[in-house]
């Protein structure tokens, strides 16, 4: 496993912005039956249940939940409807929607909160349910984050944004569609230590190669999974955070940046300018560097995703990132595990829920309950959360209670 | 005095049933909007020009859709693409008439005014695309 000698900690001096107390997480796949509410409550149930000293009626002060799609369900007013079935009804809550960079945002947003001082202790989580949907009726919704005029009108989907920018790696870079499969494998293997993910089975790269195009040079192994699933966290102001948790973990830096919407009026086609500007404030927020990074969740919504957001958030030089996934830098056990939960790819992506599940994952691995996918010794953790083709990025970086 | 259309993206597409591509250049600081803003994103400046802009341009990327929403499932396999066109702005489309082998990022492409068709519902606008 991987050693933190190697890299020293000196520099990890970013004072705490907001400490996460407990965390829940429902199970992420197809979970039949259930509605968005149902599963939030099953996520909060958790989180409640994690910190007995907790009192959730008289501490907590407010509430962030990002959500995709009334389309869904049919249901819209998430923030309340969300309150009521958490038994929170009351207290403010409100909605952010930044398509499947939800509940990263909500993030931000509970951050503000906290540290404004009108909210001492606030939920902040994520929800969506996509199953009971045909395959059709979730690309249309899911399209719905890219720019209308002239992409869903023209036909785009959301795998065929991500293609456009796999197709121009491709070009420039040489990066191949092996390199794209082996992102896929991993998260899998990854995934396989997951009791909650959606996909708790190893892959071959030959199972990749073979599956179909669902936008060439994407297949289907390439594309995250249709999943149902909640997720939350519970943060505070950092000098409350012991009187709940003898292990609190801290965030030290938090980004949310924007770009244009439309891919084709992007600067580059190969890189998040989004990522790049949130992971910049958040990086000098927490005073950490790329190489501090013990492990990191990214946004793999497709396996080009995931490269891309190597190079950018500077895990690897740019262009080198389809070999860094081939080296095993990235796998547990090597020098910074990306996606050690499965990732979107194979924990599952109910986009709302999507950016909250990442810092569940942190919270995780920094109190060492990460279980046969535990990174050892791990002090410093990235989340990376994207909304649609990237015109959102939420970075978040975790510190380990020291 | 002659009425200036407004520099919506309404009127984007109704420029292009015309067999027009037509651009917003701003009065203020020189960007050229395609597709056309009401508001300058460098500047600010709400006041514009329309510029013609030509339908020929190069392939930056692309890629073939087979899973589509229903509206669309009637076509697939299809390809999409941005094309940069001269000048250096760029547009997303469908590109029609071209085998998938022989798409490639740099081939030259053209928008065709020919093949706009107005769709039934909201939004009723022409829908371009390229050929060879």
């Amino acid at each position: 496993m991987y050693s933190l000698h190697k890299r020293g900690t000196s520099g990890l001096n970013g004072k705490p912005l907001v400490s996460i107390i407990s965390a829940g997480m429902s199970k992420f796949g197809k979970r039949e039956g259930l509605l968005a509410r149902e599963l939030f409550a099953e996520a909060v149930s958790e989180a409640f249940n994690r910190c007995p000293k907790l009192q959730p009626k008289q501490d907590i002060k407010a509430m962030f939940i990002g959500h995709m799609g009334e389309a869904y369900e049919h249901q819209g007013h998430t923030g309340s409807t969300l309150a009521d079935w958490a038994g929170l009804t009351g207290i403010p809550a409100t909605r952010t929607e930044a398509a499947c960079g939800s509940s990263g945002v909500a993030l931000c947003s509970g951050i503000y909160a906290v540290l404004s001082g009108l909210a001492d202790m606030v939920v902040v989580g994520g929800v969506e349910k996509m199953t009971h949907r045909t395959t059709a009726e979730v690309t249309e919704y899911l399209a719905m984050a890219a720019d209308f005029p002239f992409e869903q009108f023209h036909g785009i989907t959301f795998p065929g944004l991500f293609a456009m920018m796999a197709t121009a790696h491709m070009h420039t870079y040489g990066t191949t569609e092996q390199q794209f499969g082996k992102v896929a494998v991993k998260n899998h293997h990854h995934g396989s230590l997951n009791p909650k993910a959606h996909m708790q089975k190893e892959i071959t790269l030959e199972t990749v190669m073979a599956s179909k195009y669902v936008a060439w040079p994407l297949k289907l192994y390439d594309c995250s999974l249709i999943s149902d699933g909640a997720s939350c966290i519970i943060i505070t102001k950092p000098e409350l955070a012991n009187k709940y948790t003898e292990e609190p973990v801290h965030i030290i830096g938090s980004g949310q940046a924007t770009d244009v919407i439309g891919l084709y009026e992007r600067e580059s086609l190969t890189s998040l300018k989004s990522t790049k500007l949130a992971s910049k404030v958040a990086y000098e927020m927490a005073n950490i560097k790329p190489d501090q990074v013990n492990l990191a969740e990214v946004h793999d919504c497709f396996t080009i995703a995931e490269l891309i957001a190597y190079e950018d958030l500077g895990f690897c030089k740019v262009g080198e990132s389809g070999k860094i996934v081939e080296s095993g830098a990235t796998t547990l056990g090597g020098r910074i595990p990306v996606n050690t939960s499965g990732g979107l790819k194979a924990k599952g992506h109910p986009v709302g829920a999507t950016g909250t599940a990442q810092a569940y994952e942190m919270y995780l691995q920094l109190t060492d309950q990460a279980g046969k996918r535990q990174v050892k010794d791990a002090q410093v953790g990235l989340s990376h959360n994207i909304g649609g083709s990237g015109a959102t990025a939420a970075v978040h970086i975790y510190r380990r209670d020291q | 005095m002659s009425i200036v259309e407004p520099f919506t993206i309404e009127q984007f597409y109704k420029f292009l049933q015309q067999g027009k591509l037509m651009a917003g250049k701003c009065l203020k600081c020189g960007k050229i909007h395609l597709p056309p803003r009401t508001l300058c994103s460098s500047c600010h400046s709400n006041e514009f020009n329309w510029i013609q802009v030509s339908g020929k341009g190069r392939l930056l990327t692309y890629t073939v859709i087979n899973v589509a929403p229903q509206q669309f499932q009637a076509l697939t396999p299809y390809a999409v693409g941005i094309v940069e066109m001269i000048g250096g702005l760029k547009i997303p489309g469908m590109i029609q008439d071209i085998k998938q082998e022989q798409l490639k990022i740099g081939m030259e492409l053209t928008l065709d005014f020919g093949t706009c068709t107005n769709p039934e519902h909201w939004p009723q606008w022409s829908r371009y695309c390229f050929k060879s």
